[in-house]
């Protein structure tokens, strides 16, 4: 089953339902099919046998999805604020291409072999043309319908590959066809290379529910789109959801048009959810993890379990809200330990995922084993009532003399430290211990003393996971979709961990 | 029928559409309004006229799964005619609810 089948399906179950942008300027579904159809008759004109896209998010995105799809030419977003040498390399490695690239971004990437480069604007104009495109596309055998480029934050950007049924898969297992409400519509805000920005266009479209996109996120302009336009429905980063909290605060507004707010892509602290279900008791939330391998979301932690958990006396369901919720019942996870076996609840291990949705694959190399299990590189355990705790990237995992320290539990506990705004805890080299536990604390107020915050961690967790180092800084590095830039870190750590305070 | 996953398939006599999301354990005749279906890409036959037993309708994005013979299909295009195997109706899944999460 391709993608461009589930903008058919709601094209002529819905036609005139709005799909695409602003009300007053929308496109409706009909006309987003018609307008992805001489789209992709235009692309398949110029060549190349993948489709490149450069630019901000907008309804542009949608349409060159679907087109491509049409086409079956796999679709490839790339990370346009890449430094321009970056940028072009990673160009490079989708040719022979078509790149559709905003046009303040043409000059930027100059000319490319293998390439050919248009303009948004040219690539619009063609979608616009008049009257029904009669080009007919086969139902080519080429099944990859996404290249993403991993973030790169351990290397060399890596392309995932995302197949047409693994796509597919997931929309058709997690989303009810035209479930949703004509008044719904969701506000986008993760960028176009990002997977949820993917996967937010084909679950947005195959549930009939609109989408506005934020062509690039600020907490200023999502509060006034989302309260403009009456979205219903969002889906945000963690590192998005403070600073929108912070100016929903500041201006006393409560957007009480919005429905349900997910979140996903990376750690959400503790008190940031917390603040945010005092602020907005009427939206439903919902924490969503997944990887860009696994066609996004893989387990989901739902509205219920939100409330239960907060308004909890028993501690074990108070903690589920640091937890990812329960896997999607299309697929299976399991906890494994390094030989392999699999760990039973309250163990941790590495997550393990199988099911269609999960594509494991990458240009060159497949990772996923024979039986459909994939080693997701991150760990976790899972409670006796098959909730399932993400620690982290298995890389960042700290070894003190011989232990395995995962660095989000003790970022957990120091950020419900008054104190602490934010922080991150890795390991630096120690001559005796291997790695040593550091943190780094941006201060909330006066800056604590690191004797407190040990003291603090060390009531909470054993004294071995205690940090040693402490450093103290203005802001932590994070990349633009809310990736701490870990290993950056720890390399200006490393550097500097002879001269700091050591307790 | 060769009923591949992704493989699409059109009603001879009325408007439903489905693609094969979980293909049969072995070699089974789906059918819709009392016949066959046929290839999406290729023309409807001439001629036909819904079986009256077989009129109570397909629903676009249900999916169909028959326990017996383990095909699944989704069906992308509604119509007037009932999804069949050997004249047995195959059942809608219940759909499973779950929060919004893109």
């Amino acid at each position: 089953m391709h993608t461009a089948l589930l903008l058919d399906m709601i094209a002529d179950a819905a036609p005139d339902r709005l799909a695409l942008g602003r009300r007053g300027e929308g496109l409706t579904f009909a006309e987003a099919r018609r307008r992805a159809h001489h789209g992709a008759a235009w692309l398949e004109a110029l060549g190349g046998t993948n489709v490149a896209f450069v630019g901000l998010n907008g309804p542009a995105l949608p349409i060159a999805v679907f087109a491509a799809g049409m086409l079956a030419r796999p679709f490839a977003p790339l990370n346009y604020r890449l430094p321009d040498a970056d940028l072009c390399k990673l160009l490079a490695r989708t040719a022979p291409s078509v790149a559709i690239i905003d046009d303040d971004m043409v000059a930027r990437l100059g000319t490319c072999e293998g390439v050919t480069i248009v303009s948004r604007s040219a690539f619009e104009a063609a979608c616009r043309v008049h009257g029904d495109c009669e080009a007919q596309f086969l139902d080519l055998d080429h099944d990859i319908a996404v290249l993403l480029f991993t973030s790169g934050t351990t290397g060399e950007p890596k392309a995932a590959i995302l197949r047409h049924r693994n796509l597919t898969s997931y929309v058709i297992s997690t989303v009810d066809f035209l479930g949703s409400g004509d008044d719904e519509a969701a506000l986008v805000s993760v960028p176009p290379y990002h997977i949820a920005g993917i996967s937010a266009v084909l679950t947005g479209v195959y549930g009939g529910r609109r989408i506005v996109h934020l062509e690039a996120f600020t907490p200023e302009s999502w509060v006034d789109v989302a309260a403009a336009e009456a979205i219903t429905h969002a889906m945000v980063v963690p590192t998005m959801l403070g600073r929108i909290l912070d100016v929903l605060e500041a201006r006393g507004e409560s957007l009480p048009g919005l429905k349900a707010l997910s979140y996903g892509g990376g750690r959400m602290p503790l008190p940031v959810i917390e603040r945010a279900l005092t602020l907005l008791p009427h939206v439903e939330f919902a924490n969503a993890y997944g990887l860009t391998e696994t066609s996004s979301t893989i387990s989901i932690l739902g509205p219920d379990d939100h409330r239960m958990a907060i308004y909890s006396d028993d501690e074990a369901v108070r903690r589920r809200l640091g937890s990812v919720g329960r896997p999607l019942p299309s697929l299976e996870v399991e906890i494994r330990a390094e030989d392999g076996s699999v760990l039973p609840a309250g163990q941790s291990g590495e997550i393990y995922v199988r099911g269609e949705q999960v594509s494991g694959e990458y240009t060159h190399r497949k990772i996923v084993q024979d039986d459909g299990w994939f080693a997701t590189n991150d760990g976790g355990w899972i409670d006796e009532e098959g909730y399932l705790f993400v620690e982290g990237r298995l890389d960042d995992v700290i070894v003190r003399g011989g232990e395995n320290i995962s660095p989000g539990e003790i970022e957990d506990i120091l950020r419900e430290h008054a104190g602490v705004a934010d922080v991150a805890v890795l390991g630096v080299p120690d001559d005796h211990w291997g790695e040593r536990v550091a943190a780094v604390i941006v201060s909330h107020g006066d800056q604590p003393a690191p004797e407190d915050l040990a003291a603090w961690v060390k009531t909470r967790l054993r004294s071995t996971k205690t940090p040693e180092v402490w450093a103290f800084r203005d802001a932590l590095p994070y990349n633009d979709t809310g990736k701490l830039l870990r290993r950056q870190l720890k390399v200006e750590m490393a550097d500097a961990a002879k001269g700091l305070a050591a307790v | 029928m060769d009923l591949r996953p992704g493989s699409r398939w059109k009603s001879a006599v009325c408007d439903t559409e489905v693609v094969v999301v979980r293909p049969p354990k072995s070699s089974i005749i789906l059918e819709c309004g009392g016949y066959q279906m046929g290839p999406h890409g290729e023309p409807k036959p001439e001629g036909k006229t819904m079986a009256a037993d077989f009129a109570d309708g397909s629903q676009a994005g249900k999916r169909y799964a028959d326990d017996e013979t383990g095909v699944e299909v989704l069906c992308t295009k509604a119509g007037a005619g009932t999804l069949t195997i050997g004249g047995r109706p195959i059942g809608a899944k219940e759909a499973k609810k779950l929060p919004a999460s893109d």
